[in-house]
């Protein structure tokens, strides 16, 4: 039971939601992107939402299936093609033994999530299936799909093709997109005139945008308030004498382009944060399109926690309805 | 008349490096595999390769500029 990849696209990889419990050693939680994404195609085609599927940015892999299966795909607006004929996005559709999955050119978002009936069942490192390139770990042999690769499947449940979740429950980024921001601990190291700027000015996404940091360009340098660097933190403002980085801070080296910190990123450095994305739009993150216009917008912890509330309400709702 | 887009979203360059001369100029030769520019995303460089033959009539990006996937970049007399 697998797929052979033909063609793996730009950077396919594979992921689950991730390989949290290890970022104190240095190892990152990796995991998809949008997992919002990841679990409603998992949840479409009967799996596990925490099932391993395939991210790919940008372009889509060309697969060749040796067994039938129910696919869906998520995330990006990647419409796929089975033999040819393009079947709808966030909706499960079948895939027959020897038949080939395509995709057409991205018309929005950036990573698509395609789920397969049954998992991908390569061997989990970790605790986690999802793949961590600089590393070596986890996915396949360590690394993205390459052409040639057979890919294993688990043992599928039986589901419906045509299962979908409604257009109301899909989220994409809006262009230009929005960030709410919590300010951190060190707000106090910018003046307060640049913390307004930070919010007010218009950034853009960056094209080395990766899984490790998504980076914005486009608005003021940070100013800093004057202080005597402390022993150990170098002589630039924008260090500090180390500290742990969070999934979501916002550090910005040098003080000329914010780098908000995603998936597969370094759990701690020098660097000074401004603070931290919150949990409810690190998805959003990951469907960013170069150059894509955004702005950061400051909230409180109270409305960070009530956007991570209504996100989960979200997601409960696409669970009942594909139950 | 036929067009070569780009596969992905990212910023175009019409040479190799900034101080060699263009893959291609209006007016060039193309044959199918020919390299008629870079998309920078990510931080690598994906060739953009034709996948028909024909002659350059014109580029519809600029060198630098920002692409989006399945946009025109060149147009090809055949």
């Amino acid at each position: 039971m697998t797929f052979k990849v033909i063609n793996p696209g730009l950077l396919t990889t594979i992921q689950d939601l991730g390989r949290p419990g290890y970022f104190h050693l240095g190892i990152p939680i990796s995991g998809a992107m949008d997992r919002f994404a990841l679990r409603a195609a998992n949840l479409l085609v009967g799996n596990d939402e925490g099932a391993a599927g395939l991210e790919a940015v940008f372009m889509g892999p060309l697969l060749e299936f040796e067994v039938d299966a129910m696919v869906a795909v998520t995330g990006a607006i990647l419409p796929p093609r089975v033999d040819g004929e393009e079947q709808p996005l966030w909706t499960a559709f079948p895939i027959k033994a020897g038949q080939s999955l395509t995709f057409d050119y991205l018309k929005g978002g950036a990573r698509a999530y395609i789920a397969i009936s049954g998992g991908i069942a390569t061997k989990p490192h970790l605790g986690s299936r999802s793949t961590y390139p600089i590393g070596s770990l986890g996915g396949f042999d360590g690394r993205p799909l390459a052409t040639g690769d057979m890919v294993p499947l688990g043992e599928g449940k039986t589901v419906k093709a045509g299962r979908t979740v409604a257009e109301a429950l899909r989220r994409g980024p809006g262009s230009p997109a929005e960030l709410r921001v919590l300010p951190g601990l060190y707000w106090h190291l910018i003046t307060e005139r640049a913390g307004k700027a930070f919010f007010d000015d218009e950034w853009k996404v960056a094209p080395e945008a990766d899984r490790m940091g998504v980076r914005f360009r486009g608005g003021q340098p940070i100013e800093f308030a004057p202080r005597e660097q402390p022993f150990g933190a170098g002589s630039d403002p924008s260090n500090i004498v180390d500290g742990c980085y969070s999934y979501g801070s916002i550090q910005v080296p040098g003080g000329s382009e914010p780098i908000v910190l995603h998936r597969d990123a370094v759990s701690g450095g020098g660097y000074f944060t401004l603070g931290a994305v919150v949990s409810a739009d690190m998805d959003l993150i990951g469907q960013l399109q170069p150059h894509t216009p955004t702005r950061f917008v400051r909230v409180t912890l109270e409305e960070a926690l009530t956007a991570r509330r209504d996100r989960a309400a979200l997601l409960a709702r696409i669970r009942e309805d594909l139950s | 008349m036929s067009v070569i887009r780009s596969p992905l979203p990212g910023t175009f360059y019409h040479k190799p490096a900034p101080d060699l001369p263009p893959f291609k100029a209006e007016g060039d030769p193309v044959a199918v595999g020919d390299v008629i520019g870079l998309v920078e995303v990510m931080k690598s460089f994906m060739e953009v390769k034709a996948e028909v033959a024909g002659t350059v009539v014109r580029f519809l990006v600029d060198n630098e500029a920002p692409v989006t996937a399945g946009a025109v970049l060149v147009e090809l007399a055949d």
